[in-house]
């Protein structure tokens, strides 16, 4: 399937004019980026709105409803009411480290999406590199949250930099390995390739639901599980734990520095859904895609669907999960998603170079990522199992906890 | 191909601007009426005892290697992925061989118990 680029179409357009080549190519890049990263930091309007609503659904509450149909304004008006903040810098602060971080937050998250494929045709730029682009600049808001931390002239939000730092470099050995396990399978880092080593065609018709999920749950599964962590949301999140802690790494920050880090913890959130859905879910492939005219059109509605789907499960397990511990988190992290993730990788290594017809090999690979899924769903089995049973204890009438009973009841009286 | 990385280019000069106008915008929109109290590290909350930037620890280092290793690992295992349709058997080996050299690492900081988070 050969699609032409929104790059190339526009400055041609522009070509057209009697624009010199390098000023329409200049012309058509710059508009085009500007776009791309107006609608990244607009988007997050919505991504809280949606964020709000599902999780107040979650609570048995209504959540926004007053400002604008639905409450769909309320963020804009919480961005208004940001905007006029007072923008306070702590004495003693570190100025260069806490000023550029928060920028250094989001323009790490603002430039991961000029290699996310939106609709064929319509990726910011296809990077043949776009695999390791992804990896490459994750790390930027990892650098980011040191800073803030280190920056604040504030103990606590030291000591959250510094355990951001830790969480976020160990899930993204597993991520890494999950992105890779897609690369091995495609043969290419491209994500306009992978998305169409994704089709499936049927008697000449794109069916477009040949997923790589589909062959793989146990790399989606891991993949996902480490973009919680990534994204810092629950069971992840206990370096922000709103509900407990202040806030973590950003307590010092005020007006639209603290917006930025909100922004771009939001934004990073889709585009690691959006990412999810390029590799594994199939992007914008879907029945119909294929077709001359619609086609792009439908591709980028089998998009959208795919990551604010994905999107709404983070934040349902947002509002549902318990949080892990620290040290559950680490071994999670470097004793199970790791070891399996290299296992897997061998395994599908193997299983590539077996002298057998495609199919078999996909088979063998669904079998291999079955028993990965089995693994990790029994962890955290037991985890969240010892979690309720801790809540229910603290909940019985017979619960000490919050109380200020003596441990032995026969000697209060 | 090297205008791919222009766009590249252009899109991070963008992404840098313009967050960076909203927080200037910010700055200025703002009122700015600083105090003593308002401009303490921790407002309102307890006194800091001490210099704030106080030593990491050891922890955060050994981890910080650990993913050095890997992350280098990864960097490696990227290109035979993406040939590795092409590759012959000897090359397979060779980059089994390199996954199980980093298995016998990892597994070294098991023992050690540099994964152990005290």
């Amino acid at each position: 399937m050969q699609v032409t680029s929104w790059s190339d179409v526009f400055s041609g357009w522009l070509a057209g004019f009697g624009l010199p080549e390098w000023a329409a190519l200049t012309l058509a890049y710059g508009v085009g980026a500007f776009v791309l990263i107006n609608y990244g930091m607009l988007s997050v309007l919505l991504l809280i709105w949606i964020t709000r609503k599902v999780i107040s659904r979650i609570q048995d509450r209504i959540g926004p409803n007053r400002v604008g149909p639905y409450g769909l304004f309320q963020t804009a008006a919480d961005a208004a009411k940001l905007l006029s903040k007072e923008d306070i810098t702590p004495d003693e602060a570190d100025k260069l480290a806490y000023n550029l971080s928060p920028i250094l937050a989001v323009s790490g998250v603002l430039m991961l999406l000029a290699v996310i494929p939106f609709a064929p045709g319509l990726t910011g730029m296809d990077l043949n590199v776009a695999a390791l682009y992804i990896v490459a600049l994750g790390s930027l808001g990892i650098m980011a949250a040191l800073m803030a931390g280190w920056g604040s002239n504030n103990k606590y939000a030291l000591l959250a930099g510094f355990r951001v730092v830790a969480q976020l470099l160990s899930y993204e050995i597993p991520l890494i390995l999950a992105i890779l396990t897609v690369v091995l399978l495609t043969g290419s880092m491209s994500f306009n390739r992978i998305v169409e080593f994704q089709t499936l065609n049927l008697g000449g018709f794109n069916l477009g639901i040949g997923w790589i999920g589909i062959v793989m749950p146990g790399a989606l599964l891991i993949f996902f599980i480490s973009s919680l962590a990534e994204a810092e949301l629950t069971p992840f999140d206990l370096l922000e734990a709103e509900s407990e802690l202040i806030a973590g790494f950003h307590i010092e920050y005020s007006g639209m520095k603290f917006a930025m880090f909100f922004l771009a913890q939001f934004l990073n959130a889709w585009v690691l859904a959006a990412v999810a859905a390029t590799l594994f879910l199939g992007g914008w492939q879907g029945p119909g895609v294929g077709l001359p005219l619609i086609g792009p059109l439908l591709g980028l509605g089998y998009f959208f669907i795919k990551v604010y789907g994905i999107y709404v499960l983070q934040q349902w397990i947002r509002g549902t999960f318990p949080r892990l511990r620290i040290d559950q988190m680490m071994y999670f992290a470097w004793k199970v998603l790791v070891p399996l993730m290299i296992s897997l990788i061998v395994a599908q290594a193997i299983i590539q170079k077996l002298p057998t017809p495609v199919s078999i090999q996909y088979v063998l690979l669904f079998i291999a990522n079955i028993g990965v899924i089995a693994i990790v769903a029994n962890i955290l089995q037991g985890y969240f199992r010892a979690e309720q049973i801790r809540t229910k204890r603290s909940f019985e009438p017979t619960s000490l906890i919050g109380t200020m009973q003596a441990t032995d009841k026969g000697s209060m009286y | 191909m090297l205008s791919q990385y222009f766009f590249i280019l252009i899109m991070s000069g963008l992404a840098v601007v313009l967050p960076l106008a909203a927080i200037v915008m910010g700055h200025f929109l703002g009122p700015r009426r600083p105090d003593e109290v308002k401009n303490d590290i921790y407002e309102s909350g307890v006194e800091t005892i001490g210099d704030t930037w106080v030593q990491f620890r050891a922890q955060y280092y050994l981890i910080g290697l650990v993913f050095v290793v890997f992350d280098v690992e990864a960097l490696f295992l990227f290109p035979i992925a993406v040939a590795y349709q092409q590759l012959e058997l000897f090359a397979v080996i060779a980059a089994i061989f390199f996954i199980i050299l980093l298995v016998i690492g990892l597994l070294y900081d098991w023992r050690k118990g540099a994964l152990e988070w005290q």
